[in-house]
């Protein structure tokens, strides 16, 4: 399996490697056997490098863990009430050698996951790129209930699929037109929030042609358990002629359209108002699309453009920094310096 | 404006349960208004019989006097769990529900999502509200006291009025279920899903102000365990002498002090947004949600270690007592303890590292988390240390404990992966992190509070619970729980969403039936509950421990007749060690006459607590259907009650030193014919409170 990893971690293969494949085959047969739905069973390189960091958690944690589940019913049986043979001791009640213990043992336990969480929270930043590869750009817009997966270079929308080439990685950004949701496909990697008038980022990439799941974890209302969709990396070409089919089947996103994607109701209902009939099922293809779509939805809680509004390109330098000063004001909002922009 | 505006506001037929099902009969309508419709009569069937029952009994005057005015600790805390009790019973069946609509709702299931909204909201806000905060209120309120040797807290009409505050909350809640809908937003209520933009009902409303009660209330007995602590103690009682739990519920009581009032504020500048059109947390306008989430986890984190303190005070009191032996590394524990408390102030931001921050923020606060788990970690091992070389009788108590352990460290060790940002981006949101609080929820404080209801009940009434109910009990919630809440873990961390009515993927069904059949075995146990109360209560006879030492304790509350006299102590006893009834039974020196007996003053009933309760009930109903006559009344009432309670004079009672002497010796009389028992007779009818010296002749051989 060609697994990726931007850095060889530390002390991995020093904990019993034949029960982290004890522990990867029992959960291979168990939660993982739906193909693309768990981290358990990683398709990408993001959620291949949480899962091993799974397994380490819990491998270290075995050395706090298993001395309660042993010790607990072994004393408690040993010294129970009928056993006369055992050593009654009603007064003993301190020893610096066991305190010593007990105290040593989480504290170095800790120690070691402390720098494990430094490193591997900054390696797994949903905020970074990860790879020097040509990213491809996807903006997503969480509604009342379901995504809109917005491609600003090539003027294309899509609802209910979200395709891409498995040799790019993604480059996500992410508002909400509603309330907080949090968008999550997790074969591939991370969740991350989606809030009005701010955006957030994220990077995940897939390590071969496939389909998983993709969902909005964050209850948002009636709808909210039909909020998924599927993502789909496919080969470059694949993805060249799936673009082609959107283009081709797609309608455009005017104010008619639009007013349909933003008005509450799941996929099915903006699929029968656009009469998305000549497109796959459970997809809806737009064309025609502003690439300053997500700019312009989160500029509408901020004093920005009206909800009819937001649909108009108007791309032009002077708006280019205007997004950028926005972008500063979600960022500080975040508790993220502004220079991490770019 | 209309009559019927100004009246009722916007309370009318479409508030009845049924309604809708009437004016739009479809399936969903149907099923869903049938059940609530049942819920809501089966709380008005209760309500009538139980005021039937008062009724009949002719009990009214002794309801208002010996318990709904008083405010005598003890009477207050047994108030508080009965309260607990029932909103358990409630949040209960409604989790049951749950499970069978989850287990059946591969594409569908029966119940709407709207309702399914309700019901895990309603579930949430009652079990941390109104089940755990009454629960650990009331066993503080009820042990706490005893153990400092005082006769009652600081400010006991104080007391009184966070009780009623309290249950005033919890009526919002009932009420919800017959008159108008619940929130659908989660026990945490974020906005702007929460705002009127967003809902516009009632259901958010009779959330903010059911919340705003009871962390009011919450707060003042936060105040009050803390002063009666610091200032209450008995002579002689150093910080480093007082028992175990009265530690946990110092903590506890400083993070109630602290942590209550950000969710206060919280609630209230959501209900300015909701009321008053203010821009809070709203989408637009400059109002930001990112301020509520960290203002209602400035409250919702430390509240998670209010949770859990107590009854880690209560484990350390049952595990030395039924190990026959003294404390393990007491200075330990409550080093651990106050580290604990300190901490959970700074781990928040882990209940959202998913909303943007930094990867250094969100570091730095997974390590912060993860520190937690150092003291609690040294807990359970101190536990078992005191277990070691003791004698230990698997009592009901006992049997929770254990379960607690064994239990809890699976919780913690979910909880340290939940601490990883990075795995935490993986399981937030999801049914792992249900799981996982329901882990360190139902073994670390259900399991603590059922075994401190368990240890103290006869201290209370003067008998001792049913043991084999109460195993049965016990086991069932140990396995229930495990069949519930660990398939959560597994469907959890194959992508399932919290708060999902339905799915599409069968590969989630088999987890979810397992999860069902734990449910079943869960209500199993709450009805063993029921059961044992009622097997007690008419073994009572036999179960009496009228000398007061069933368990032959360690601590100043088993010093004293059972159920405790209302002035607890007839002579306040005098501390010059840790465990000092233990030591005046070591010495021989144990029921004693007092020298003197002195008059005892005590404070008198007061209706405040009463009073609050109805007129912040009626406001809060006010506010929430928008009658804003009842508003102004029961403002006007507040401000009526709290000034008239300033000119209440004739507040205290004297009880005579002859009543005290003669209430003493008549106990010392019944200690004089009880047969002292050994450990091994604990659980029998020959058990009437007086404990055999048998620790100290087994450790001497």
């Amino acid at each position: 399996m060609p697994t990726f990893r931007r850095r060889p971690h530390i002390g991995r293969r020093a904990i019993g490697t034949g029960l982290l494949a004890a522990l990867a085959l029992s959960a291979g047969s168990g939660p993982a056997a739906a193909e693309g739905l768990s981290f358990l069973d990683p398709q990408g390189p993001v959620a291949a490098a949480q899962r091993d960091h799974f397994y380490a958690v819990i491998l270290l944690m075995l050395v706090v863990v298993v001395p309660v589940l042993i010790f607990t019913p072994l004393v408690a049986w040993r010294y129970r009430y009928r056993n006369h043979g055992a050593r009654y001791a009603p007064d003993w009640k301190f020893s610096w050698p066991l305190e010593a213990l007990i105290w040593g043992v989480p504290v170095a336990v800790v120690v070691v996951l402390s720098v494990w969480i430094w490193q591997e929270t900054h390696d797994l930043d949903p905020y970074a790129p990860l790879a020097a590869d040509k990213s491809l750009r996807v903006e997503v817009i969480g509604y009342d209930w379901k995504w809109l997966f917005v491609y600003p270079d090539l003027h294309i929308a899509t609802m209910g699929v979200l395709g891409f080439p498995s040799d790019r990685s993604l480059d996500i950004r992410l508002t909400s037109a509603s309330v907080m949701q949090s968008f999550f496909i997790p074969a591939l990697g991370s969740q991350i929030y989606a809030m009005a008038g701010m955006r957030t980022k994220l990077h995940l990439k897939a390590n071969r042609p496939g389909t998983f799941l993709g969902e909005n974890t964050q209850y948002n209302g009636k709808g909210f358990h039909d909020q998924k969709f599927r993502a789909r990396a496919m080969t470059a070409r694949g993805f060249t002629d799936w673009v082609k089919q959107v283009r081709a089947k797609g309608v455009p996103l005017d104010a008619k359209a639009y007013d349909v994607v933003r008005a509450k109701g799941g996929l099915t209902d903006v699929r029968r108002a656009v009469a998305g009939g000549s497109m796959p099922p459970g997809t809806v293809y737009f064309t025609d699309v502003s690439a300053d779509l997500l700019a312009n939805v989160m500029h509408q809680f901020n004093g920005g453009a009206s909800s009819s509004e937001v649909i108009v390109s108007e791309r032009s330098p002077a708006n280019d920094t205007a997004l950028r000063s926005d972008a500063g004001h979600a960022a500080s909002a975040t508790g993220e310096p502004p220079a991490r922009e770019e | 404006m209309t009559l019927h505006h100004l009246l009722l506001g916007r309370l009318d037929l479409h508030a009845l349960p049924f309604w809708t099902m009437i004016e739009h009969p479809t399936h969903e309508t149907i099923v869903n208004g049938t059940i609530t419709t049942a819920a809501a009569g089966l709380e008005v069937l209760a309500a009538i019989v139980v005021i039937a029952l008062v009724t009949r009994a002719g009990k009214w005057r002794y309801l208002w006097s010996e318990w709904l005015t008083s405010v005598d600790h003890k009477r207050i805390g047994i108030m508080y769990i009965a309260l607990s009790f029932v909103m358990m019973s409630r949040a209960l069946i409604e989790a049951a529900l749950m499970r069978t609509q989850q287990a059946f709702g591969l594409g569908g299931g029966f119940l709407s999502p709207e309702h399914f909204g309700e019901l895990f909201s309603t579930h949430g806000t009652i079990m941390i509200f109104f089940m755990a905060m009454p629960f650990l209120t009331g066993v503080i309120n009820f042990a706490m006291p005893l153990q400092i040797g005082t006769r009652d807290v600081s400010f006991p009409v104080m007391n009184s009025v966070s009780l009623g505050l309290t249950t005033a909350g919890a009526m919002m809640i009932v009420i919800s279920l017959a008159l108008g809908k619940f929130s659908t937003g989660g026990w945490s209520g974020y906005p702007p899903f929460t705002e009127a933009a967003f809902n516009a009902g009632v259901g958010p409303d009779y959330w903010i102000w059911a919340v705003t009660l009871s962390s009011l209330g919450t707060m003042m007995s936060g105040i009050n365990f803390a002063v009666t602590i610091y200032k209450r103690r008995a002579p002689g009682m150093t910080f480093m002498r007082m028992p175990l739990f009265t530690w946990t519920a110092l903590c506890t009581a400083i993070l109630m002090i602290f942590a209550m009032p950000p969710l206060t504020v919280a609630t209230a500048m959501l209900a300015l947004d909701r009321y008053l059109d203010f821009h809070f947390f709203t989408n637009g306008s400059g109002g930001n949600m990112m301020n509520y989430a960290n203002l209602f986890w400035l409250f919702g984190h430390p509240e998670v270690y209010i949770l859990i303190l107590p009854a880690f005070g209560v484990y350390s009191e049952i595990f030395s007592t039924f190990s026959g032996k003294l404390l393990y590394g007491y200075t330990s524990l409550v080093l651990a303890t106050m580290a604990i408390a300190v901490i959970s102030f700074a781990v928040w931001l882990h209940h959202f590292f998913t909303m943007g921050q930094n990867a250094s923020v969100n570091a730095a606060f997974g390590i912060a988390t993860m520190l937690v788990g150092i003291p609690t970690g040294v807990k359970i091992y101190d536990w078992i240390l005191t277990m070691f070389r003791g004698r230990v009788r698997f009592t009901v108590p006992i049997v929770y404990g254990l379960g607690f352990m064994m239990l809890f460290v699976l919780g913690g060790l979910s909880g340290i992966l939940l601490a990883n940002p990075t795995l935490d981006y993986q399981v937030h949101n999801t049914l792992f992190l249900v799981a996982h609080f329901h882990n360190m929820l139902i073994p670390g404080l259900l399991f603590g509070m059922l075994a401190a209801y368990h240890y103290w009940f006869p201290k209370a009434f003067g008998f001792r619970l049913d043991e084999r109910w109460g195993m049965i009990s016990a086991v069932s919630w140990i396995v229930g729980f495990m069949l519930a809440f660990f398939p959560l873990y597994v469907i959890g961390a194959m992508g399932f969403p919290r708060r999902t009515v339905a799915y599409f993927d069968p590969v989630y069904r088999p987890w979810m039936l397992i999860a069902l059949a734990g449910a079943a075995v869960v209500l199993v146990a709450l009805a063993s509950l029921f059961v044992q109360l009622f097997v007690s209560i008419r073994r009572r006879e036999a179960l009496a421990v009228p000398a007061g030492d069933p368990w032959d304790g360690s601590n100043l509350e088993w010093a004293i007749a059972a159920p405790a006299p209302e002035y607890n102590f007839s002579v306040i006893p005098d501390v010059s060690d840790r465990n000092p009834f233990m030591i005046a039974k070591q010495k021989g020196d144990a029921y004693q006459t007092p020298a003197e007996f002195q008059d005892i003053t005590m404070p008198k009933n007061s209706p405040l607590g009463m009073a609050l309760a109805v007129a912040g009930g009626a406001l809060a109903f006010g506010l929430v259907w928008h009658i804003w006559w009842l508003v102004a009344l029961s403002c006007l009432g507040v401000l009526v009650a709290i000034v008239g309670q300033g000119f209440a004079r004739d507040c205290e009672k004297v009880i005579p030193a002859a009543e005290v002497r003669r209430q003493h010796e008549a106990w010392l009389r019944t200690v004089a014919a009880s047969r002292a028992v050994p450990r091994d007779l604990e659980g029998e009818p020959a058990n009437t409170g007086l404990a055999a010296r048998d620790r100290f002749s087994q450790a001497a051989e």
